[in-house]
């Protein structure tokens, strides 16, 4: 890839802007509530393109076009009715208790709601998660970077090996992080994450139109494409049908119920943005306002999957052509890789042996991740490459960066003021806050590293991660709406629901996939037609065990006093109320109307 | 929070945009670069676009700063924040 000086420009101009919001921003930050909650009093518009921005990181950019390039439109599910009803729970919903109930994390949400241990469980395994979340999109960028070639130019005019890319792309991206995070706190976060979100708006778009127009616009893609893959919903009553592999049940449970609104509506890292807002009101709409952008991001982030997958192949030719008697001979080279791929997505190399890896039945494996970063060097010409590849950096950091201030709080508020040194004066606080998001980062790197050495330990720690998350809806679920919940219900069933995760794990498997990390590691009861459905059900599973088990534990023991529970209980809690504002204005009518244009939206993609 | 994130956000695009309207302007007969976008100069039009995204917010944010600074310090904006009863 050839970068110019054009490029270096805006990619240059973008770190700089990075910068001085941290630093406009240092001398605003007098206390812990100012570095750790934006001081409570950031305008709803930002906290919402923020709340949006925090998930925008590798997996979403990078993953939602592999996603489209591998079973099609259907990927539009995670959005349809994965996160916009999730969303508009939680801010309908949910919001009014995170926001009223005056907690400064979601962990200390549950330490007042239920108990100590409770709070523990979750802050611990939180805090370990963020930590690796934030190390694995470090090691994806670096690893994109290198396979993009977009620092070797650089590299070879400064004189320095190649081989320091790697460490370069990760130190570079840390430190950026770090510093803005360390001087702004969470508003700093948030201020980068809404800049983040506009850059990856102003990067992708141009990509789709281009990706459109050169395709034949929407009849074209259409054409292109095997029909299954310009469908939403048709075929998902079966999972033969469809081609991902799931049926309905899967999709509306696991996908919709369990996995979409356990992260929306329970992860401090998304939840942290929502609860920086002014006030009620605010905090409330914060969701609602993000869900708007989000039922039009399908078109930045999954079309150029489609795009990409849908263009003809490129092959070695060969043109003839006779000029004045001299034969002239023009052959365009296009690497193996290109060739044996589909559209735009080359094949799979073994990095040991070079060559093209190959499936069960002799056809080579495709690599999707290279699906949207393809299109970005097929279409874009030097200049408007620069912007796109500033906003792919920008995913990397905004994702990257919501981690360390959820990381940062949590580590501050729920385990070192809780267990290691409680009352100390605030200014403390302040300092183990910076202290921790500098601690937060070189673990991050420690792991971008270890993800080198060991292949699968982005697989496995996914896998753990699922573990976790699949049952805590259920806890927020029942703490929020069932005042008999005890305390010993909710850690009880949470450690069910974990444990009902990895037995649904170790007792199941995919087709084709061999017992180990995909799953069969006790012995194969049963066998999914796809890995997502394994990941489906599994959710179903350990959220139906932890709502079952809290349930009967809290049965049996003694529930807290209804006056302890005021502000956390919906039951006990007067919910907040928008009178004083005209119908149009209040969250309610702003929820109706994203469901109804969600509705349209799925309607039109059936 | 007393910094606008227009103005910042609205002077990083406004900035891009002229960039790349600069440059889309001196390569405009450059057929070779622009036979990726399938012949569209894209740095110009979209320029184009983000310098006008660019500007807009940051007229909008520096209008809202001039009307925080005619307020008394402390008080809020009348249009943001504290519900209005009995209108």
């Amino acid at each position: 890839m050839q970068l110019t000086s054009v490029d270096w420009l805006i990619m240059l101009l973008y770190f700089f802007f990075v910068l001085g919001i941290g630093f406009a921003l240092k001398r605003y930050m007098k206390t812990s509530k100012d570095f750790f909650q934006a001081g409570r009093a950031l305008p709803a518009w930002i906290c919402g393109l923020a709340f949006i921005s925090a998930n925008l990181g590798a997996q979403e950019v990078i993953g939602m076009g592999a996603s489209g390039a591998k079973y099609g439109l259907e990927t539009a599910h995670f959005y349809g009715i994965g996160a916009i009803p999730a969303m508009i729970f939680v801010g309908i919903f949910m919001m009014p208790f995170y926001y009223g109930s005056k907690a400064r994390s979601v962990p200390e949400f549950l330490r007042l709601r239920f108990d100590e241990k409770t709070r523990a469980l979750n802050a611990c395994s939180f805090a370990v998660m963020t930590v690796f979340s934030s190390g694995i999109s470090m090691y994806a960028m670096a690893r994109l970077i290198q396979a993009l070639h977009v620092f070797d130019g650089l590299f070879r005019s400064l004189g320095w090996p190649q081989d320091w890319i790697f460490t370069f792309s990760i130190v570079l991206s840390a430190v950026i992080v770090l510093l803005y995070i360390f001087l702004g706190g969470l508003t700093s976060a948030i201020y980068n994450e809404v800049l983040q979100f506009f850059l990856i708006v102003a990067g992708f778009l141009p990509l789709v139109l281009l990706g459109l127009k050169n395709i034949g616009g929407w009849a074209g893609l259409k054409a292109s494409l095997p029909a299954a893959y310009m469908h939403e919903w048709k075929g998902m009553l079966h999972a033969s049908t469809n081609p991902m592999g799931v049926d309905i049940i899967g999709i509306g449970m696991g996908l919709g119920f369990v996995l979409s609104a356990g992260y929306w509506c329970t992860d401090f890292l998304v939840i942290q943005t929502a609860m920086a807002s002014e006030n009620m009101e605010s905090a409330r709409r914060v969701p609602l306002i993000a869900a708007i952008p989000k039922m039009v991001f399908p078109f930045l982030v999954i079309l150029p999957g489609l795009i990409a997958i849908g263009l003809p192949t490129p092959h070695t030719t060969e043109v003839v052509h006779n000029e004045n008697g001299v034969i002239y001979h023009e052959i365009s080279v296009v690497p193996e890789v290109a060739q044996e791929g589909r559209g735009l997505i080359p094949a799979k190399v073994n990095p040991v042996t070079g060559k093209v890896m190959l499936d069960a039945s002799g056809k080579p494996l495709l690599d999707y991740d290279m699906a949207t970063p393809n299109m970005l060097l097929h279409y874009f010409p030097t200049g408007i490459l620069g912007l796109g590849l500033t906003a792919l950096l920008a995913s990397f950091m905004s994702g990257m960066a919501g981690n360390v201030t959820a990381f940062n709080t949590v580590f501050t508020y729920d385990l070192y003021q809780s267990y290691i040194h409680k009352g100390a004066p605030d200014k403390h606080y302040l300092a183990v806050g910076r202290w921790a998001t500098v601690g937060g980062i070189l673990l991050s790197i420690g792991t971008a590293y270890a993800a080198i050495n060991f292949n699968n330990i982005m697989d496995t720690l996914q896998l753990v991660f699922s573990f976790v998350n699949a049952p805590l809806f259920a806890t927020f679920l029942l703490g929020m709406f069932w005042k008999r919940t005890t305390g010993h219900g909710a850690f009880t069933g949470l450690v069910a629901g974990t444990l009902a995760a990895m037995a649904h794990h170790g007792l199941t498997l995919p087709m084709e996939a061999d017992p180990g990390i995909h799953g069969g590691w006790i012995t194969v009861l049963h066998r999914y037609p796809s890995d997502m459905a394994q990941n489906f059900y599994g959710a179903i599973f350990a959220f139906s065990a932890n709502f079952i088990i809290a349930v009967l534990v809290s049965l049996v023991t003694r529930p807290r006093p209804d006056e302890e529970l005021v502000g956390l209980v919906r039951s006990l809690t007067k919910m907040p109320s928008h009178e004083h504002l005209p119908w149009w204005k209040r969250p309610e009518a702003l929820a109706a109307a994203i469901l109804v244009a969600c509705a349209a939206l799925n309607i039109f993609f059936a | 929070m007393n910094l606008d994130l227009r103005i910042p956000m609205g002077l990083m695009f406004t900035m891009t945009g002229a960039i790349l309207t600069a440059f889309g302007l001196a390569t405009r007969d450059n057929t070779g670069l622009y036979a990726r976008s399938l012949g569209i100069d894209a740095n110009l039009w979209w320029g184009i676009v983000l310098l006008v995204f660019g500007i807009t917010m940051l007229v909008l944010g520096r209008r809202n700063q001039m009307r925080m600074m005619n307020q008394p310090p402390g008080a809020k904006p009348a249009d943001e924040g504290q519900p209005r009863r009995g209108h």
